[in-house]
Order: structure tokens, then sequence, then C-alpha cells
């Protein structure tokens, strides 16, 4: 599928070529084709069981966690096949950051969520540390709300604060691309503004790939949208195209509604 | 040292640990199993079966020792599971909130890990003190506190684990509780109690504590639960503690017999309690 | 149709009050364990007061009790028993949610399960019979040389190298206990949320610093009721301590080598055997004391476990 540049160049991030995805014997992701571009919010919808929280796992390698669940095909994360055998896993990670469904702060303080990832992968002295925390916390539009009390654990915060917190922490390790795994579908309807809002704002230094179960979420916030059905993928373009016209008579049915 | 090497080796390091652990933790049980099956295979025979504990230098069995331990524990487990079962479903079905429901289920917690030899000095202060003497009623009365925390909280939480629903198709036909319970939620749960009352079984089968000083022992032939009788973890104790190796061959028979028995029990009560997963 | 109701409502009441009669018992059998356990150590308590606690000397023909002995010597297993089996019990249950491979996991936790539901008779007639001779041969003379060479901490490690002992005891004990903490640390492991381990992962963790700074961070509370759970066995445990501990009442000094005498270890040996009077409520006040001291600590290793439920 290819999409022709209006005017502005894209720069591939992320490419999967004939990605193929097992859950033991039982496929779940046939033959995707698929570029995520750089500095663009790429949504993924569909309805439950097709497949789009997979992809999204694929990409940081999350499945290796659980036997039996695995990638075959390729799939190129900044110039390099991430699924060959002697990928550093961690590395990976550090460069692909990823946010759940739920919020997930650490059984730590607010301070150590952040300083926790970064410390992983750079020696930084306290001084040093104390910045990229308030920088993160800035970029993930909390800091004004938490810079008083950052020694409190991090489960106090409220549930859309907490997931600010978890984009923070995800931030903090200053990864390339984002990976969003229906960041909101916890939050009530003003923090789901408040993370749509920070969307927008991120996008101008990271990649971004969202899941989402909310079809106008996908409409606000992404320039590229990708309908899924069934492990497969059905279409993929410009957001405004795929909500506007349709090519595919199953993306339009699942888009106005008539099913999913 | 780049961090990420470091990391990585810590990671190797605390991994190999964690793999060290579980061998050295495996290699003392397989040891003491091993043991216990070696040991006791060469000291079986059907004298055991046949004979009375005998004195030292003498050939003989455990039968006495057998029947004791059988009659003590089947008479304990008899008083403790129906009031067990009851005060289970006193507290999974009425009073799990109440003030009575919160202090029995706190109370029966500990109780399930209080020293069992303490079981035992209760018992003798307040039957063997009072009567006089040492015997297997007193033995059967100690074995059966053992049983009811056991019970009582598998009970508790196997009903606890029964659909609401369930429960509420049988009140809407009109069923009055007490019928619900017994008819429906009890059938329900029945694996799951049942296993309970296995691993009880199992865990009194071993108990030697609380014997001492209640049932005591009896070299002889006795199945009068008035008097001192027989069972296998005292005479195992005994006789593994006397310098006679013909003694301590027959304790490790004993030894061999309840570790045999009790992970059969343990085996059966996880077999019959695999119904009850997917609720 | 009036009756039927009224039937039906008779019997709620009945089996309601059945039900609730039993559930007090159970209540009521701890009251009559501390009352009847108090009554029948008072000649004891009166006779030595505080003392009884302080005092080293455990002489029955000229009655005179102290628990100095039984007590140090229920710790001294006890904290023994604790330093080798949690380290231990940790790595098992590491192994066994992050690190074994998947067919393996439930084939060794039911092992480790199984293990945990042997009599304890077991444990104390091999640690009698099979441990003891090689540990006095082989590990005494090694531990001497080594762990008894250090200052401040060597002299609990000199004395005669006779197997028995505090500290084969407690080794014994050890092994017991391994498989119950194990087994309560994978369980409250598993507590975990996939997710939060998933975020660890996430940014680039490795295993360990999953399991040390997520998985251990948020089911601290449950660990450390484990371990208390542990805590209370070890202290109440009584036949794999009564095996080997060696049973001297006398106390010579502070080494583990020595034998000695546990609380549990004490009544086993001696109460069938003691005369009425004095010397049994002596014993019976050293069940008590156990028992207090068993209930403070499963009290709060069971307040612990639960806080870590509810979450």
């Amino acid at each position: 599928m290819n999409i022709t540049p209006d005017n502005e160049s894209l720069v591939p991030e992320i490419s999967m070529r004939n990605l193929d995805f097992y859950y033991g014997k039982e496929i779940a992701l046939k033959s995707i084709n698929l570029d995520i571009y750089w500095g663009k919010v790429t949504a993924f919808i569909g309805p439950s069981g097709c497949g789009k929280s997979t992809l999204l796992r694929a990409i940081n390698r999350m499945y290796d966690l659980y036997p039996g669940q695995r990638a075959e095909g390729e799939l190129i994360v900044c110039g390099k096949n991430i699924l060959a055998k002697d990928v550093d896993t961690i590395g990976l990670r550090a460069k692909v950051g990823m946010v759940f469904q739920k919020p997930t702060p650490f059984p730590m303080s607010i301070y150590e969520n952040i300083a926790f990832g970064v410390s992983m992968h750079e020696k930084l002295s306290r001084r040093q540390m104390d910045d990229r925390v308030e920088w993160a916390l800035t970029k993930a539009a909390l800091w004004n709300e938490v810079k008083d009390k950052l020694r409190q654990p991090g489960t106090g915060l409220s549930g859309g604060q907490q997931q600010r917190l978890c984009i923070a922490r995800c931030v903090a390790v200053k990864p390339r691309v984002i990976l969003l795994d229906e960041p909101t579908s916890a939050l009530d309807p003003i923090s789901t503004m408040h993370i749509e809002a920070l969307i927008a704002e991120l996008k101008k230094e990271f990649t971004i790939a969202i899941v989402t179960h909310n079809m106008q979420q996908a409409a606000r916030v992404s320039d590229f949208t990708s309908y899924m059905y069934l492990g497969e993928m059905i279409e993929f373009g410009r957001t405004d195209d795929i909500f506007v016209k349709p090519k595919d008579k199953r993306t339009e049915d699942y888009i106005t509604g008539r099913f999913g | 040292m780049t961090l990420l090497a470091r990391r990585k080796l810590i990671n190797y390091f605390a991994l190999t640990l964690s793999l060290a652990a579980m061998s050295f933790g495996l290699i003392w049980l397989i040891w003491i199993l091993w043991m216990v099956f070696e040991q006791g295979i060469g000291a079986l025979s059907l004298r055991l079966f046949t004979e009375m504990t005998p004195p030292p230098g003498v050939p003989g069995g455990l039968l006495n020792a057998i029947v004791g331990s059988a009659i003590m524990v089947s008479l304990g487990m008899l008083m403790a599971t129906p009031v067990a079962i009851l005060s289970g479903i006193y507290l999974a079905e009425y009073g799990g909130r109440t003030w009575l429901g919160r202090a029995t289920r706190f109370v029966n917690d500990i109780l399930l890990s209080a020293p069992s030899i303490v079981i035992g000095l209760f018992v003798y202060a307040i039957i063997v003190a009072q009567t006089g003497k040492f015997s297997a009623l007193a033995g059967a009365v100690a074995l059966g506190l053992l049983v009811i925390p056991v019970v009582v909280r598998t009970t508790d939480d196997m009903l606890s684990i029964v659909p609401s629903t369930l429960r509420e198709a049988a009140f809407a036909l009109g069923a009055p509780k007490w019928k619900v319970i017994t008819k429906v939620t009890l059938r329900a749960a029945k694996a799951g109690v049942v296993t309970g009352v296995l691993l009880a079984l199992a865990r009194i089968s071993g108990e030697t504590a609380p014997l001492l000083f209640t049932a005591l022992s009896n070299q002889f032939w006795s199945l009068d639960l008035g008097e001192p009788m027989a069972n296998l973890p005292v005479t195992i104790f005994r006789y593994a503690m006397s310098p006679f190796t013909d003694w301590q061959q027959l304790a490790w028979a004993g030894v061999f017999l309840i570790t045999v028995g009790v992970l059969t029990l343990n085996i059966i009560a996880r077999i019959a309690f695999r119904p009850m997963r997917g609720h | 149709m009036k009756s039927s109701i009224e039937k039906a409502r008779t019997g709620d009441l009945i089996f309601l009050n059945l039900t609730r009669t039993f559930a007090a018992f159970t209540l009521l059998v701890l009251f009559a364990i501390v009352v009847s356990l108090v009554w029948s150590a008072m000649p004891s308590i009166r006779e030595f007061g505080f003392g009884f606690l302080t005092s080293s000397e455990w002489n029955p023909p000229a009655e005179r009790f102290g628990a100095l002995v039984p007590i140090y010597g229920t710790l001294a297993t006890s904290i023994i028993a604790l330093i080798i089996a949690v380290p231990i019990s940790f790595g098992i249950a590491i192994f066994l949610t992050e690190l074994s491979p998947v067919w393996l996991r439930r084939p060794l936790g039911t092992a480790i399960e199984l293990l945990a539901g042997i009599p304890s008779i077991v444990y104390g007639m091999w640690g009698l019979l099979v441990f003891a001779p090689l540990f006095g041969e082989y590990a005494q003379p090694w531990i001497a040389k080594t762990l008894g060479q250090i200052p401040l901490i060597g002299n609990l490690f000199t004395g005669p190298m006779l197997g028995i002992g505090v500290l084969a005891a407690g080794i014994i004990l050890a092994i017991m206990i391994i498989p119950f903490i194990a087994s309560i640390m994978r369980d409250v492991f598993e507590l975990t949320p996939a997710m939060l381990k998933e975020s660890c992962y996430g940014i680039g963790g490795t295993t360990w610093e999953v399991v040390w700074r997520v998985v251990l961070p948020y089911t601290r509370v449950g660990v450390i009721g484990g371990i208390m759970l542990g805590l209370g066995r070890a202290l109440g445990e009584t036949m794999a301590v009564t095996f080997i501990i060696g049973n001297a009442s006398i106390f010579i000094n502070y080494s583990l080598f020595q034998p000695g005498n546990s609380i549990t270890s004490a009544l086993a040996n001696e109460f069938a055997e003691a005369t009425p009077g004095l010397y049994t409520a002596a014993l019976i006040e050293l069940g008590l004391l156990l028992f207090l001291i068993t209930v403070v600590v499963l009290s709060l290793s069971r307040l612990l476990l639960h806080s870590l439920d509810k979450r």
C-alpha cells in the first residue's frame, strides 16, 4: 500500500514486511505490510481480537515474555530487523517505549518512577537526573501538578495523572517511538482530553503508534489510520481519507458503526 | 564496562543464583525422599502388618501402631469434620461480615498454623489431667482440633467461589436459604470441601507432637479408647531415637508408610479439586 | 401455603443457629487454650514470676525451673532457619515465576507444595540418622575453620563436633520450611499484575530489575507475611528439632555447636515423664510462652497477607 506524499517527505521509522504472528499454532497476524512514519501518529482501529494490540506488542518484542508466541517476516525498527535472533531486546525497548491500557505506576515515589528507567540506560549526576525528571514531567504536562510531591508514591495520584506519569516515565528514557495501547480506555473524559492534547505535543519529537477502540479518538489524534480485521490489515492511509472516503466496504461498515 | 553490560552481568548473576537456589532446595528434598524410600523399602516385610511392636532384639511389626493410628485418626476426623463444615458454612453464607464472622475467621487462621504441641498440652490439661490417665480418646480429640481449622478454611473458601448467580437462581425458585445452601451451594463446592477434608487427613496422619502426651503410646495391642494406644508417629519417634538397629529399621519402615500415605492423600486431594478449577 | 412458609422459616432459623454455634466454637477453642494453659501453669507462674524468663537453671530434682535455655534454643534454631530459608525460598520463587520454562513450572511448583506437606517427623528422623553424622564429620570442622575464625561471631562456631546440636537443628528446620515459604512467595509474586511487569520490561528492564525493583516492592507486604508465617512454623515445630537438637538443658555457652533444648523439644522429651506439680506446671508455662509468641507472629503475618489480598 503506497501513500502518495503531499508536499512533505515521509520517512518510515518502522516497516513491516509480510509480518506474521502466531500464538502457538494459531495465527493472529497475517502478512502485514505497513510503514509507520517518523513524527506522525499512526492509529490502529478494528474490533476486539483483530490483532491491533498484538501488532503493537510485536514492535517492542513484548511477546518474548510469553513462550509459544512468535513473529515471522520482517519488522524493521530504526533500520534494523528486530525479529532477528541476536537483537538486544533491552536496547530495543529503550528506543521503543510503551504505555498500557491501565496506568501502571511502579511501587515507588513519583520521582523514582521516572528516574528508575533513566538510570538503567544512562549514568546521570544527581543534578542531571533532577533536570531530566522535570523535563519528562513537563513533557507529559504533569510537572505543575506534582512538583511539590515528587517524593510521594506514584500510586497516590488520580487515574489520569497516573497515566501521564506513565507517559512521562516512557518519555524520560528518550525513546524514538512511543507505543500507546488503548491509553485512555480506563480514564474519564477529562483525563482523556488531556492525554489527547499531549499526543499532539509529543508527535513533534516522537513517532507514535496508538491502538484505540474509540474511532473519534483515532480521527482526532492520528495522521494515519490502519483498519484491521481478523488479523489482516484491511486498509491503511491518511486518517482524513480513511474516515471520509474509505476504499474498502468493510472499513466503511466499521467506521459508520454498522458493525463492530 | 558499559552500563548495559554491567546490568546484564548483574541480571545473569542473579538468575544463576536463583537457579542455584532451586537446585539447592531440590537436592535436600530429593535426598530425604530417597533415603526414606531406600531404607523404608528395605525394611518392608509382611511382618510389619501382622505382628506387634517388639522389645529390642526381637523381630516384630507395627500392627498395633498402624491400627491405633487408624482408629485415632478416623475418630478425630469424625468428630471434627461436621463441626468444621458447619462453621465454614456460617462464615461463607451467613456471618462472614459480622463481628463473630471476622473474629472466627481470624482466630481460625491463627489456629491453622499454631504449634500442634500446644494443642497437645491443651488436651492434656482438659482431658488427661482431669481423668488422670493418658487415653486414645484424648489423642483423637487432639487430632480433631487440628482438623477443624483446615476444613473450616477450605469450606469457607470453596463456598465463597461458588458464583452468586447459582444461589440467586435457587432463591428465585422460592427455596428457603438452608435448602439453597445444602442442596445447591454445598453441592457445587463439593469437590473443594472434599479436598479440604483430605488435606486435613493428610496433616494429622503424620502428626506426632499432639499425641506425645495425650494418647502416649502402647507396646501392646489395645482397642480401649480409655487407655493409652499405640500409634505410628510416636512409635517411630521412640524407635528412631533408640540405639537399637532393629528398632531403627522399624522406624524407617514406619516413616516410609507415613510418607507414602501423606503424599498419596495430597495427590488425591489435588485430583479431587481439579473439576473445581475453571469456576 | 402459610404452613410451608412457616416451615421454611423455622428451617432457616435452626440452620443459621446451628452453623453459628459451631463458628463460635472455633473462637471458643482459642480462649479455652489460653485459659487452660494459664490455669495449669499457675503454680509455676506464682513460684517463679518473671524470674522464669531470665533463669537458665532447669533442675527437676530441686524443683528449680527457668526458661532461658529452651527460649534461647527456640530463638536460635528459628533464626538460623530463617537466615538460610529466606534467600533460598526467594530464589526458588523467582525461578518458579520468572525463569523456569513453562512446561516445568507446574510440576516443580506441585513438587514444592507436596514437600511442604510431608510430616516433620520424616525430616527429624532423616536429620538424626543421616544428616547429623555427616554434618559432624565433614561440615562442622569446615565451618569451624571458616566462620569460626571471624571475630565476634566466631565463638558461635566452636566446641564439640557432635553433628547434633543447635546449628544442625536450625539447618533441618530450614530445609523443612523452605518449601513452605517458597510456595507462599510464589503465590504472592503471581499477584503482581502482568501489565506492571510489562511496563518495566517495556522501558528496557532486565528480568532481575523487574523482580527486584517492581515485583518485590509491589508484593513486599505479602512476602514479609509469608516469612512471618514461616517463622511461626519454625518456632512451633517439634519433631524436626527434637530429634536433633541434643536435648541438653544445661547452658554451657552460646556456641551453636553445643547440644541445646528448645521449648518444643523440652516438652516432647520431658512432659510425659514429668512429675505432677511444679515440674508439669513449669513445662506448661513453657508451652504457654510458645503459644503467645506464635500467636503474635501469626497475627502479624495474617494482617500483612490480608492487606495484600485486598489490593
